[in-house]
This record gives C-alpha cells, sequence and structure tokens, in this order.
C-alpha cells in the first residue's frame, strides 16, 4: 500500500528544550497508528507538526505525495504562503482532546462551517452533508444545541463530525479521550473504531491500551523525544524488546 | 455492615423517627432589613428636600427641558457620542490586532500610540487640537482654522483619546478567548479574515461588551467638555440660557435629568446586547 504520511529526521524545539530529536515514521494508506508514551515524549508535538500547527526545526513530513507547510528547490524548504498551508489543512482532520468546538455556533454550524467557508461549498449541500455526519456519530437530533449543552463524549463526537466535513485524507486524534469522564470514553473510541474499519488513514494519540490492541495496526512507542520501538500491538504491547516500553506498560496496564 | 442492617440502626439523638416531617426554617435576614429601612428613610429625606427647596425652581426646569436649545444641545451631544464611540473602537480593533500581530514594527506603533494618548488629558488634547493653527497655520494650502472648526476639532481630540482606551478593551476581549479556539479554526483551514470575524470577534464581545458600555456612558458625558472649546453640546447649550438668565441650578438640573435619562436608556441597550454574545455560553438557555 502507498505511504500517506512519511516523516523524516524531524527535530522540534521549544527555546532550549528539544521535544523532537530526530522522529522517523511512515504511516501506509488506511491504516491506523496508535501513539503511545509518557506524557511529555513529543508525542502530541509530533502529531502537530503533520498539519503544521507546529513548524520542524529541521526534517521533513509529506502526506499523500506533498511536502506540509513548505516548498522544496534544490537543498532548501520554502516556507508556504498562509493559504496554502491552510488549504493542506483541509486535507488533514484533527481531533483536539479538549475537543476546541466554537460555543458560539450550534452544533450544526460548527460542522457546516469549514465546509462552506474553506472548501466553498454551497451552504445548503453542506448542511445536508453535516445532517448525515452527525447521524453517523449518533447526534441527529442535536443539530440545533449549543456544544456547552452536550455532555463531553457528545461535544468529543460532534468535534470528529466537524473533522470528516472536509472529507480529509488522514485523521490526526490527540488524546481524544483525556478529558473524558471514564464512562463516557466508550461512546468516542467507538466512533473511531468505526472509522478505522472503514479504511480511513489515522494516527491516534492516546493513553488507551485496551483501543491501541484491537484497532492499530501499528503501535508505536515514544520515549524523551524519539521513537523507542513500533510494531504491531501484538509485538509491542505484548512482547516489547525495550526496557522503556516494559516500565511504561507495566504503569498503564 | 449491609444497608438492611445500617436502616435498623437507632437514628442520631438529634434525628427524630419522622425525618420527613421536619420543616426547614430560613435564616432571619435582619441585616437587610435594617439597611432597607435606613435606606428607605434616607431617600425619603433627600426627596422631601429636593422637592421643598423653592430653589430648585422646577417649574423653570419644565419650562426648558424640552426647549430648541437645550434639544439641539442633547442631538449634538447624542451624534457626537456615536461618531466618537464608531470611529474609536475602529480604531481602537486596529491597534488591538496591531498589538497582538505577529509583525514587530505594528506591535511598537500600537503600543507607542496608546501610551502616548493615554498620557495625555483630553483636556489638554482638545486644546492642543484647537489651537494647531499656531503650528501649522496652513495644511494642504487651506488656512487651518477654516479646515479645523471646533466640532471637527472636538471629533478629531475624543476620537483619538477613546481608540488609545477601546484598543485596550479589545486587546484584552481578544486575549479572553480561548487559545484553542483559534487553533480548531487554523487546522479546519478557515483564513484569518474568517478566524477573526467568525471565531475570535463574537466570543471576545462578552469580554468587550461590559467596559465598552463603562466607555459609551462615560463618553457620553465626558463629551460635556468640548464645552470649553465652544461646542455647543447639552452642557453648553443649557450654559449660554444661565449665563442670560442667572437661573444656574434649574438649568444644570436640566442637563443632569437628560444625562441620567440616556444613561438609562443606554443601560437596557446594554442589557440586550451582552444577551445576545451571551448565547451559547450556558447549559441551559
Amino acid at each position: 500500500m502507498s505511504v500517506m504520511v512519511d516523516i523524516r529526521s524531524v527535530h522540534k524545539s521549544f527555546g532550549s528544550l528539544e521535544v523532537l530529536k530526530g522522529i522517523d515514521l511512515a504511516v501506509r494508506a488506511g491504516e491506523v497508528t496508535v501513539i503511545l508514551g509518557p506524557s511529555g515524549s513529543g508525542k502530541s508535538t509530533l502529531l502537530r507538526t503533520i498539519n503544521h500547527l507546529e513548524k520542524v526545526d529541521r526534517g521533513a513530513i509529506s502526506v499523500d505525495g506533498a511536502l506540509v507547510g513548505y516548498r522544496r528547490s534544490g537543498d532548501k524548504l520554502y516556507e508556504l504562503p498562509e493559504r496554502e498551508v491552510l488549504r493542506q489543512r483541509t486535507r488533514i482532520g484533527f481531533v483536539f482532546q479538549n475537543f476546541n468546538l466554537f460555543p458560539h455556533l450550534t452544533v450544526l454550524d460548527n460542522v457546516v462551517e469549514a465546509p462552506v467557508s474553506a472548501l466553498k461549498r454551497p451552504r445548503k449541500e453542506a448542511v445536508e452533508a453535516a445532517k448525515r455526519l452527525l447521524d453517523r456519530v449518533g447526534l441527529a437530533d442535536k443539530a440545533d444545541a449549543y456544544p456547552k449543552q452536550l455532555s463531553g463524549g457528545q461535544q468529543q463526537r460532534v468535534a470528529i463530525a466537524r473533522a470528516l466535513a472536509l472529507e480529509p485524507r488522514l485523521l490526526l486524534f490527540d488524546e481524544p479521550t483525556s478529558a473524558l469522564d471514564p464512562e463516557l470514553v466508550g461512546e468516542v473510541l467507538d466512533v473511531i473504531k468505526d472509522l478505522a474499519h472503514q479504511g480511513t488513514t489515522m494516527i491516534v494519540v492516546t493513553h488507551e491500551i485496551g483501543f491501541a490492541r484491537e484497532v492499530a495496526d501499528t503501535v508505536v512507542f515514544m520515549d524523551d523525544g524519539r521513537i523507542v520501538e513500533q510494531g504491531p500491538p501484538g509485538d509491542v504491547l505484548d512482547d516489547p524488546r525495550h526496557e522503556r516500553t516494559r516500565a511504561f506498560l507495566s504503569k498503564v496496564l | 455492615m449491609s444497608s438492611d442492617t445500617l436502616a435498623k440502626a437507632p437514628a442520631a439523638p438529634e434525628i427524630p423517627e419522622n425525618a420527613d416531617s421536619l420543616r426547614i426554617v430560613p435564616r432571619r435576614r435582619l441585616g437587610t432589613w435594617t439597611a432597607a429601612v435606613a435606606v428607605l428613610v434616607l431617600l425619603g429625606l433627600a426627596v422631601n428636600s429636593v422637592l421643598r427647596n423653592q430653589a430648585f425652581q422646577w417649574d423653570v426646569v419644565a419650562d426648558y427641558f424640552t426647549s430648541d436649545a437645550v434639544l439641539r444641545g442633547l442631538w449634538l451631544t447624542l451624534w457626537l457620542t456615536a461618531v466618537v464611540m464608531t470611529l474609536g473602537f475602529a480604531l481602537g480593533a486596529l491597534l488591538a490586532a496591531g498589538r497582538l500581530s505577529a509583525n514587530p514594527v505594528l506591535r511598537s506603533v500600537s503600543w507607542g500610540y496608546v501610551w502616548l494618548f493615554r498620557s495625555i488629558p483630553i483636556l489638554v488634547q482638545l486644546l492642543l487640537w484647537f489651537n494647531i493653527g499656531a503650528l501649522y497655520p496652513q495644511i494642504l494650502g487651506v488656512k487651518t482654522v477654516d479646515l479645523l472648526g471646533p466640532v471637527t476639532v472636538a471629533i478629531i481630540g475624543l476620537t483619538l483619546h477613546e481608540a488609545a482606551y477601546a484598543a485596550e478593551v479589545v486587546r484584552g476581549g481578544i486575549l479572553s478567548v480561548d487559545r484553542g479556539q483559534i487553533e480548531a479554526a487554523q487546522a479546519l483551514g478557515l483564513s484569518r479574515w474568517r478566524r477573526w470575524w467568525r471565531i475570535v470577534l463574537p466570543q471576545a464581545m462578552r469580554a468587550i461588551v461590559p467596559p465598552a458600555g463603562n466607555m459609551l456612558i462615560g463618553t457620553l458625558k465626558g463629551t460635556s467638555i468640548v464645552s470649553v472649546i465652544a461646542v455647543q453640546d447639552l452642557l453648553y447649550s443649557v450654559q449660554l440660557v444661565y449665563h442670560r438668565t442667572y437661573q444656574v441650578i434649574p438649568l444644570l438640573m436640566v442637563a443632569t435629568v437628560w444625562y441620567t435619562v440616556v444613561t438609562s436608556v443606554l443601560g437596557v441597550g446594554q442589557y440586550y446586547v451582552e444577551k445576545h454574545y451571551a448565547r451559547g455560553s450556558e447549559r441551559t438557555r
């Protein structure tokens, strides 16, 4: 299968703190990659570099065959104008830990906003598509509610519908269930699993080991800005080769 | 202990068997009642003295309250306030955007503007603009005194002053919007313009409206300062009358009552504007 995301020797520092110390990772189209690791290991930062919410200091990332955020000419990478970056982002869905729904817009308007204003779809068409998506995440009856009127799990499902509305080639999830009450985690994971079974390419940063075991094609374990090991869930979760992976798993399992 | 044995256990001594039938009596609010009586008495005394003191000359107040001169002054005060608020906030929003921009030149210019115009008292500024002809007798070949009449000077001076404060109010509102909102909009590919108008500003308005309402009322009353450069606002209009008739107090009462009326109407308006921008902010509407 073709490579959807290609990450090559990516480095990133915040001030004097180096959070990504040379990351290489390939994600094939149609596969689910789950990134695990202790907090501060750089996994969220890595995810954010993939849609250029964070700029890399060194290295390069390509999504679906195109460099993200830059244009290469010889051995130089020129930063793209914001308009181009925004266009690239419409093909990459991003789901945040804290949902980040727009609180002043109804659920329907949250989902319709990007297709209408970024993709210039006719509003009527976008509304129909949004209603189908809300139905798919089980929230068809909440279209006219405001986000604050929903539970955390419902809000995150709206956020997933909002990301799907752009019909992205790739979905990125940044700890999608970490802000939820325990009894609400299941409903969000079910929606993500459903997407995985339909062959959506996705990268999921999470602490849910059970989810990784069930859904991931590849599990990546990160620590201290580096990928420690990666492989099928059976290998990494049940028979980790590195001491640090073992130590982490023994704490979260 | 199972719930069975717990239910059978004797209740604590203070709780009778029939706890269901106990009636709850709220605490008496003695302080509230005392304060209410005291305030009513003081208010009564004040109203009584105002009504019985002949020097207020309420009949004169009534005579002038809707006189042409006073209404013309009121009208000038109202539109001057509207113009100054609109221009001031438009310029203030630009300055706030400059202060928060990634461009260091814009940041410095905006900072410098706010620093300068907050430092100069509005009265000093008005007098300076009024006498600008002394510095620049001609502007683009036109005599400065002809170009900048008192009303123009009032608009320029008040607007520049207002913008410096409006910039800080708008900046505070923008800073109150969660950073995640901007990131979500960027991740969805929304243009800078769309992020600003559709996502950030409507949410910032919740924090902007209360201090902006304060500023509007402050500006309404603050415009009375233009009477020093002979602009015929509400205050200057009543001054013109009492300089002629010496009925100082009743005419000041005319201005006082009008300012109070307009301020009250604006307060009601603010309530509805706040309600509008609060949508989606509570669990239940």
